[in-house]
């Protein structure tokens, strides 16, 4: 079975590596500030510690007071999975086109999903090589995911 | 050898219209007339031949397919589905016949004419009786390397006159694949002029005492892959590629265009397995009482059959690894059978440098056992067989934690 | 000499192309016939299918699933139901449990089928391969039409288990469906494993190796045919895989060949799962008491499910409604293409088609 990681064990692991990267956690999850995203991404693939080399997914969800980026990530070597979440917005409601770091020079695997996320749910990913819309055509209003999207 | 009457050759019927038109007091005038006549006749004849067999060809060629591919192909025109072909044309003429604006007209237009052409003048040297329609022409077998060539400038005329991507694409590979497999061809052709000692094709029949497949396989082989590409069958289905050009050369054709440029497509097989049939299956030799007619028509079923078995079962080469097909494989094969076969002739020959029938035994049994040798040889260096897959070893960036069972 | 001056030719491959396998667009920049950049353009598909979930019940978002990868429907009914159930904490029946797993492998087969069938379509293989393949896959069509009356958009499963019990003349079909299968297997390599073309074409084209497709987050046969031996029913056993024995097959190196051999190896894998299924499916109720109208506790829940084209993953978040209130979907063939360009690049016309053929992706999962 895949072990999971529990968002408290995480915490204190990144407290130690990178003080002051988390946020907020729990006995589930762990929150880190989106400014140190990458950071923390770095040290999550780092063989030497966490081994997180595979990117399983990265989901967005708009809790209307804010933005909420979900990494699944997962050690192949030593079968255990773990969740990043990170809050992020850029204007006082929540709204706005939040910036966050892009993992892309981390795991590839996040190019795609990174360019979806724009797309659908228009969070801005700094750093990623071409970030374009990609389901929908250039050019088109809005970011349909969001929950104020009006269709 | 007996032949079923009626066949025409151009000759007898010029002085057939001859005698006619002098009887009928044209008299100066009657030479030319009866040439025109006579050639108009013969035309007509040739292609209307052509296209009927051709139509046969498509229903015979996608019933076979059906037959491959466990389903059962066209049935519900006429008996067995024998009208689907007219059905086909019918519908390719009714549709409408469209130039992209920015093609260039006339070379778009001659193109579908420029692939037809050749393919029905190698028919009229075929000797499908005592002789062919051209009677027996001296020069047969160097008219239709000739002629044959004409094929790649069409190609390339309707690739490039289309003004489209794929269309030039295919047209580019068709254009290297034709000029490059001609080699081959003509060394396959070599060794059968080699064993005849004659240039034209009434002769080279003759000379079949003991078919000449028999007597040199790797002549046969050669000449046979160089025909199957210079048609673009699968495995050299490079012009078409249907699934990677869309359809290569003739994507913008349409209407009655499109219709000539499939008839010639579709002629291609019916004119190749003629000519096989013709240098390396004994022409229209056979045992009476069946006439010598249907003993051609009955080898060409035969390499008809065979060129659809390749086109069902085996998938595309590569551009690049045609090519070297082509210039690594065949052309070596090539070279190396006209050198045996010119060593066992100067061998074996008689006074009048022609090979008796024991001997030709001799030289078959030789031969095949070269043939053999070479191929198996050759498949082991170049095969992909010897490439042993590597026994899997999993990876260590990842550990399921479970143990194997 | 002077060299000839030539330019590169860019080519627009789809979205109307016989070997894109959907309306999936490649802009290709080729310098003669070799590849010197390609960019994946998509969207075409694109039906807002996270969207539309939001706004319906848990139940009615089973046949969203069905359109998202529709040649494997039940392995997306699969992952969809066990989200949920985590999602809604709902134990599921065994004789449910083992009706799902026969269905998903079933699905597994015949998705391996088309992918199989169209890779050799690909290479030029004139429909023949293509044809056989679907002779197999047609068979266990008509299984899943005994199962719920669809072939295609199957629905079959719901949030507790399935919705109704197979009846009883599919289990004698699916017993002798079981034996045959091997049988075609083993026609369908004779014609294609040992063929010089093939193997010539396919050989040491489009490599991935393990680094690389962990990297970009390839899962499923492409993952393994690059080595790694990671199978989420072996890693995370769901339903009852952990009480069937099955070998999780490997590729040696992770060219075009190993990914259509691994296809080929697991389905002889999943023929063997559904024997062991048979032998040990008992009767049982089908489906938990779940109402109608499913109101999860607020709450995440991420679940995912080894399906043929990878790992297929549900990322759902409830506020205790009846609608989820954010339906994610990892979807494996979306995923798969990341590596695309750099698989593709300075390699030939040719072997774009097969490279891009044996990453086997569906175009209703990708736009989704």
């Amino acid at each position: 079975m895949t072990k999971i990681i529990s968002g408290s064990e995480l915490a204190s692991s990144l407290e130690k590596s990178l003080p002051g990267s988390v946020t907020d956690s729990n006995e589930v999850d762990v929150w880190v500030s989106p400014d140190s995203l990458f950071e923390v991404c770095e040290a999550l693939k780092n063989p030497k510690g966490l081994d997180f080399s595979y990117l399983t997914s990265i989901s967005a969800v708009d809790y209307i007071d804010s933005f909420e980026l979900v990494y699944h990530v997962l050690s192949m070597r030593n079968n255990y999975s773990g969740v990043i979440k990170c809050r992020c917005s850029s204007d006082g409601n929540g709204r706005g086109e939040p910036t966050v770091p892009s993992v892309t020079g981390i795991w590839k695997g996040a190019d795609l999903q990174e360019r979806e996320i724009w797309d659908l749910m228009g969070i801005k990913f700094d750093g990623h090589p071409n970030l374009k819309r990609i389901l929908l055509w250039e050019g088109f209003d809005g970011h349909p995911l969001r929950k104020d999207y009006l269709g | 050898m007996n032949y079923l009457p009626g066949f025409i050759d151009f000759y007898t019927l010029y002085d057939f219209c001859l005698t006619l038109f002098q009887n009928f007091g044209f008299g100066d005038n009657a030479e030319w007339l009866s040439y025109l006549t006579a050639g108009v006749i013969i035309s007509f004849i040739v292609i209307n031949l052509m296209i009927l067999s051709t139509a046969f060809y498509t229903w015979f060629e996608r019933r076979v397919l059906g037959r491959f591919q466990v389903r059962r192909g066209p049935n519900r025109n006429g008996p067995f589905g024998i009208f689907q072909p007219f059905a086909d044309v019918v519908k390719l003429i009714m549709k409408e016949d469209t130039i992209p604006t920015e093609a260039d007209r006339p070379v778009f237009t001659l193109a579908p004419i420029a692939l037809v052409a050749p393919t029905l003048l190698i028919m009229t040297v075929i000797p499908m009786g005592e002789s062919s329609f051209l009677g027996s022409l001296n020069i047969g077998i160097l008219f239709i390397v000739g002629v044959t060539s004409v094929n790649s400038i069409a190609i390339f005329m309707a690739g490039w006159g289309s003004r489209n991507k794929y269309a030039i694409l295919g047209s580019m590979r068709g254009a290297a694949m034709l000029i490059s497999y001609e080699i081959p061809m003509a060394l396959g052709i070599t060794s059968v002029l080699l064993m005849s000692g004659s240039l034209a094709m009434t002769s080279i029949v003759s000379s079949q005492d003991i078919w000449f497949i028999v007597v040199m396989p790797l002549g046969f082989f050669v000449f046979m892959a160089a025909a199957t590409a210079e048609i673009s069958r699968t495995p050299f289905d490079q012009i078409e590629a249907e699934s990677e050009l869309g359809s290569g050369y003739n994507t913008e054709f349409s209407g009655i265009k499109f219709a000539i440029l499939f008839l010639a497509e579709f002629m291609a097989p019916i004119v190749t397995a003629a000519v096989v049939a013709t240098l390396f299956l004994g022409g229209t030799k056979g045992f009476d009482p069946i006439p010598g007619q249907i003993w051609f028509v009955l080898k060409m079923f035969v390499v008809i059959f065979v060129l659809l078995w390749f086109r069902a079962t085996w998938p595309r080469l590569r551009v690049d690894q045609i090519m070297g097909f082509a210039w690594k494989g065949l052309f070596g094969l090539g070279i190396l059978n006209i050198f045996i076969v010119a060593i066992e002739i100067m061998i074996f020959r008689t006074e009048e440098g022609t090979v008796g029938t024991s001997n030709m035994l001799i030289m078959s049994a030789i031969n095949w056992v070269i043939a053999v040798v070479t191929l198996l040889t050759l498949m082991r260096i170049y095969g992909q067989k010897k490439l042993e897959r590597p026994i899997p070893v999993p990876s260590p960036l990842a550990n399921m934690g479970v143990e194997a069972d | 000499m002077t060299g000839i001056r030539t330019e590169p030719i860019t080519i627009n491959l789809g979205p109307q192309h016989p070997s894109t396998h959907g309306v999936f667009r490649l802009r290709v920049t080729f310098d003669g016939e070799e590849i010197i950049d390609a960019e994946p353009v998509f969207g075409y598909l694109h039906r807002g299918t996270e969207k539309l979930a939001e706004t319906r019940n848990y139940v009615q978002i089973v046949t969203l699933t069905d359109r998202m990868d529709y040649l494997a429907s039940m392995s997306n009914n699969l992952a969809y139901v066990r989200t949920v159930e985590k999602l809604a904490n709902i134990e599921v029946p065994e004789r449910a449990q083992y009706i799902r797993v026969i269905s998903a492998e079933l699905q597994r087969i015949a998705s391996h089928l088309m992918a199989t069938g169209f890779l050799l379509n690909d290479l030029g293989a004139l429909a023949t391969p293509l044809v056989y393949c679907f002779r197999e896959r047609e068979r266990i069509l008509d299984l899943f039409e005994m199962l719920c009356g669809a072939r295609i958009t199957l629905s079959y499963m719901r949030p507790g288990g399935v919705f109704q019990d197979a009846p009883e003349d599919f289990w004698p079909s699916l017993e002798s469906l079981v034996g045959d299968l091997p049988h075609y297997l083993d026609e369908l390599e004779s014609l294609i494993t040992s063929n010089e073309i093939v193997l010539a074409r396919t050989k040491n084209v489009g490599l991935l190796t393990d680094e690389q497709a962990i990297d970009n987050s390839i899962s499923g046969p492409n993952l393994r045919a690059s080595g790694v031996k990671w199978d989420l029913r072996k890693a995370d056993p769901y339903e009852i895989y952990d009480r069937v024995k099955f070998d999780v097959p490997i590729g040696a190196i992770g060219d075009t060949f190993d990914r259509y051999l691994v296809r080929i190896l697991e389905m002889r894998e999943s023929v063997k799962i559904i024997e062991q299924c048979l032998e040990q499916i008992a009767p049982g109720p089908i489906r938990a008491n779940t109402p109608f109208f499913i109101r999860p506790p607020a709450g995440e829940a991420y679940s995912a499910v080894e399906g043929p084209k990878g790992e297929l993953g549900f990322y759902m978040v409830s506020d205790g409604g009846v609608a989820p209130y954010r339906c994610k979907v990892r979807a494996p063939s979306f995923i798969n293409i990341t590596p695309l360009r750099d698989m593709l690049k300075g390699w030939k016309m040719g072997d774009l088609i097969i490279i891009f053929g044996s990453i086997d992706i569906v175009l209703g999962e990708v736009d989704r």
